[in-house]
Formats: structure tokens, sequence, C-alpha cells
């Protein structure tokens, strides 16, 4: 039994506001890192003897910012240097800075911190790299590892990100109501392409790489609730990534193929997890101000409702695909919508529905996957058997090939 | 008496526990209330979904539904344990025993219990351990 494993988690859960407030003193992420490494490695030492401190996060802020100014003061003549017999005095320095805290302060801190990894200037990937490595303290190993690239390669794109973070300079002020909004979205949206980054992967060895980026999507976007507890968008986004990993264990079977949705054994499903998902999509629904993530979250919730596939409610999921398809009209959500067309209302009105998509969607996957198997339930083998084969043809894993493979082999044999 | 012992901890640091680490530290929690099973002395248990999860009805002459706790804290209630204790000295014990298996940051507040109805819920609605 390991004694100590309470501090990881501790050291863990302080980091945003602890990042936050020391990029607050020094304005300079390299150093912020630096005294954040420092104070934790003081706690690494110091815990284990004297207990956890009363307030954590107001000791490592302290230590972090103490150690750093050492640091500083040796390189640079800084005029003002806070008082030395208030910074050593531990206790009464992190009663105050708690009290401090207390207010909106740390808010402002966590969110610049946010605000500064998706900076408008850095491409997704960048913006993704740059929270697992700041915000959630992922090492850069770790990271190359979960995104399957060299860890030289992972350390480029960290370095440039924070070198075009350094060259456009840091918003210090606190961004207006609006301009709030407006970043509020480019970071919920960073945490649902970091999620998928962990979702999407179609082979199960994949999935276990990759299972971290996931983690920290549902881990950064309950911070995110925190910081934001009555907005309903963040309780959607949370909700839905929480509903979509309650199913991961059921997602492959023994030898690694994917499991669809339908026929998924259900047992497997996280309940604490679909217990929250459910939690905070009520939640949301009460604010009345629909938007993408509550809409999908609402039709993975009626997924995880449903005991068994064929009680799932298409009905109402087709209504909210509806309602998706006018929020963010998009060739795929239509795509997605005729699944539940064709359990509501047949495969024939399905396929009419995603017969226009042809044009736009004629390189993606899925689109000759579902309309193979559209065709198929309509007594069509041959067209089937032809938007399946262009379905292989178009596979990314081996494993999406396999399943189309699994209904040309049914169509031969029926 | 009957105490309820009251769990506060970081609920940012508990949903940073490592899978093995939370599994670990349940097994040692599970084997107190084994114990006080046996001793006849466990009431109800409950773990409480975190905080991002909470609705706060607000009385008075308009009632509110706030989002999230009434009061932001920098400890959080997760759970409680109602525990049959002999003396406060008795239901310290008890604390002292759950805080060796979770040990670390967080506190348990133990509060005499002045009313108690025990449950009434078919068993299926029990939501799983």
């Amino acid at each position: 039994m390991n004694d100590l494993g309470w501090i990881d988690p501790v050291l863990g859960a302080a980091r945003p506001q602890v990042m936050g407030a020391l990029l607050r003193y020094f304005r300079n992420l390299d150093t912020a890192e630096e005294a954040f490494q420092e104070s934790c490695l003081r706690a690494l030492k110091n815990w284990p003897q004297n207990g956890p401190p009363r307030d954590p996060v107001a000791w490592l802020i302290l230590v972090g910012r103490n150690a750093a100014m050492d640091q500083v003061r040796r390189q640079t003549r800084m005029t003002e240097l806070p008082d030395e017999a208030v910074l050593s005095d531990l206790e009464d320095a992190e009663a105050s800075l708690a009290d401090r805290l207390d207010g909106e302060h740390y808010k402002d801190d966590i969110l610049r911190l946010l605000f500064v990894c998706c900076h408008p200037d850095l491409p997704a990937t960048q913006q993704i790299a740059l929270a697992l490595r700041i915000v959630c303290g992922l090492s850069v190993k770790q990271i190359a590892q979960a995104f399957l690239v060299g860890e030289a390669a992972m350390e480029q794109r960290i370095t440039r990100a924070k070198a075009r973070i350094g060259a456009a300079g840091i918003a210090f002020e606190t961004p207006g109501a609006p301009e709030r909004a407006e970043r509020l979205a480019v970071v919920a949206a960073m945490i649902y392409l970091l999620f998928n980054e962990g979702y999407s992967s179609s082979n199960s060895q994949e999935v276990e790489a990759r299972k971290p980026l996931a983690e920290e999507a549902i881990w950064l976007s309950r911070l995110l609730l925190r910081l934001f507890p009555t907005e309903p968008e963040i309780m959607g986004l949370t909700a839905l990534m929480l509903l979509q990993r309650a199913r991961a264990k059921a997602r492959f079977d023994e030898s690694g193929n994917v499991v669809l949705l339908e026929d998924q054994d259900r047992s497997l499903w996280s309940r604490p997890r679909i217990a929250e998902g459910l939690a905070l999509i009520d939640k949301a629904m009460r604010h009345r101000q629909p938007g993408p993530y509550q809409i999908q979250a609402a039709i993975a919730a009626l997924h995880a409702r449903a005991t068994r596939a064929e009680d799932t409610d298409w009905a109402q999921i087709d209504l909210l695909y509806a309602n998706l398809e006018r929020l963010q009209p998009s060739p795929v959500v239509t795509l997605n919508r005729a699944v539940a067309v064709s359990k509501v209302k047949g495969a024939q009105a399905a396929l009419d529905m995603i017969e226009p998509l042809g044009e736009r969607l004629r390189g993606y996957f899925y689109f000759h996957g579902v309309k193979g198997a559209l065709l198929e339930k309509l007594k069509r083998p041959d067209e089937a058997r032809k938007a399946f084969g262009q379905a292989i043809a178009l596979a990314n894993t081996p494993a999406e090939a396999a399943h189309i493979r699994q209904h040309l082999d049914r169509l031969s044999a029926g | 008496m009957l105490y309820a012992i009251l769990c506060y901890n970081s609920e940012e640091a508990i949903g940073a526990w490592s899978k093995d680490y939370h599994d670990q530290t349940m097994t040692r929690l599970y084997a107190v209330n084994d114990k006080l099973a046996r001793e006849g002395r466990l009431g109800p248990v409950a773990r409480l979904l975190p905080t991002t999860a909470a609705t706060t009805l607000r009385k008075g002459r308009e009632e509110m539904v706030i989002d999230g706790p009434f009061a932001e804290t920098k400890e959080q209630l997760l759970g409680f344990y109602v525990i049959d204790c002999a003396s406060l000295e008795a239901a310290i014990d008890t604390a002292k025993e759950l805080a060796r298996a979770n040990p670390g940051t967080g506190s348990y507040e133990i509060r005499p219990v002045a009313e108690f109805h025990p449950s009434q819920l078919p068993d299926q609605k029990k939501p799983a351990a």
C-alpha cells in the first residue's frame, strides 16, 4: 500500500489554479512552469513528514513564487520585492492568500491559463498539446504516446506553440463579457476535439493508448464547469463526454473489433458516469437555451436510458437531430439523423434523406456504410454491395473494413 | 447513539485519483464498512456525485433554483456514513479508521444524529455500490 498516493492527485488538482497564479506573477509560461515544478518537489519532500498543509493551493503558490523570485532576483534587479518576513512566515501568508483566493480572482487566473492555451493564433493541434502540458500537467512523453507521435516531434509542437504565444503577448486584462463568451466557446471546442482524439480511434490498442486524452478532456470540462456553473452548454459538453465515455468498455470485443451501439453489452456501461451525465443534462435543459452540445448530450442520454437497444426512443432522437440540423447544419448530422429516421419511418425514408448528400459525403466512410446497410434492408443487394465496396475503399482502419466485410458476407450468404 | 460522519475533501483532488489509487482506497474503505457491519454499527452510507451535478433550491419569498451548491467552498461534502457509536470517543476512533483508509487532505465532521428514519426504498431503487 502506498501511503503517499494522495499527494499526486492533490498536486494535479491544484495545478490549474497554482499555474494560473504563477503566470499572473511572472507573465511567462516557462517561468511559471519551473516555479510550479519546484513547489511540487518541495511538497513531495515536506508533506509526507508534516502532513498536508491547511490549504495546499495557497501553499504551492507561495512556495512556487518564492522559489521563482530567488531565481529571477539572481538574474535581474527587481524593484518591488515582497517583504521577506511576510513570505517566510508561511502560515500567515498562506492564510491571507487563501482569503484572497476566495474571491473571484482565482477564476480569472484559471480562465487566463485556459485562454492562453487556446490562443486564436494557435492551430487546434497546438492548443490541445499546450493544454495537456500546461493545464493537465501531462509530460511531453505521455502526450506524444497518446497522439502516437515521437517525443521530439511533440516537444517541438509545444515549443512552437509557446513561442507563438510569447510573440503575440499574453493578455492579462480580464476580457469583457462578449469576448469571454467567444473564448469560452473556443476552449469548449478544444476540449471536445481533445475528447474525440481519445475516443474516435477504432481499434482497442489505440484506444488504450489514447484513453488519457478522453479522461483529461472530461477533467478539463469539469474544471470549466466549476468556473461557469450556470452555463448550460458547458453542462451539455460535460454530460456528452461522460455519456459517451460510459460506453468505453463495451465498444470493442475481446479480439479488438468494434461493437456497434445496438450490439453492445449494456451491463458494461459505467453507471456512475451515466448518472452524472444524466444529472448534468437534466440541469442544462432547465435553462431552455439549447445548444449543439446539449442536444448531442440529450441524444446520448436517450441511448443511456434505454435498458435494451430495442427500447431506444428513436422518434425523440430523430427530433433532436432535426434541432441539431437547424442549429448546426452539416451533412454528417443529416446522415446521423437518417439512422434514427430508418428506425422510425423505415429504410426508404432514410435513403431518400441521404441521397442528396452523396456529392458532399462522397469521400466519407460512414456515408457509404450507412447507405449500404439501408440498401441491404431494402433488398437491393447489388447496389448495397457497391456501397459497401466504396466504404471498404475509404476505411480508415482495418477494424472499419472488417466491419463492412461482415455485411458483405451476409449479403453473399443471403 | 447514532452519529453522522460527513466526508469533506477537495473533489478536484478526488477526481484526479488514478484508477489504481481509487481502487486501493475503496478496498480499504470497504474493509472498514465490513468491520462496522460485523459489529452491527453500520447505518446507511452514501457517496455523492461531484458538486457540478448539484442544484440548490434557495427558499425565500421567491424560491430560487441555483446551479451547484449554495456556497462555494474549498472542500466539498462528498458523502456520509451513519454509524452507531457508544460515545464521542468511539465516533472519533471510527473517523480515524476512515482517515487511515483514505489518508491525505480533507476532514470528517462528526455530527450526532437527532432523528433518524430508516430507508423505505424498494431494493431495486438503490444504486449499486
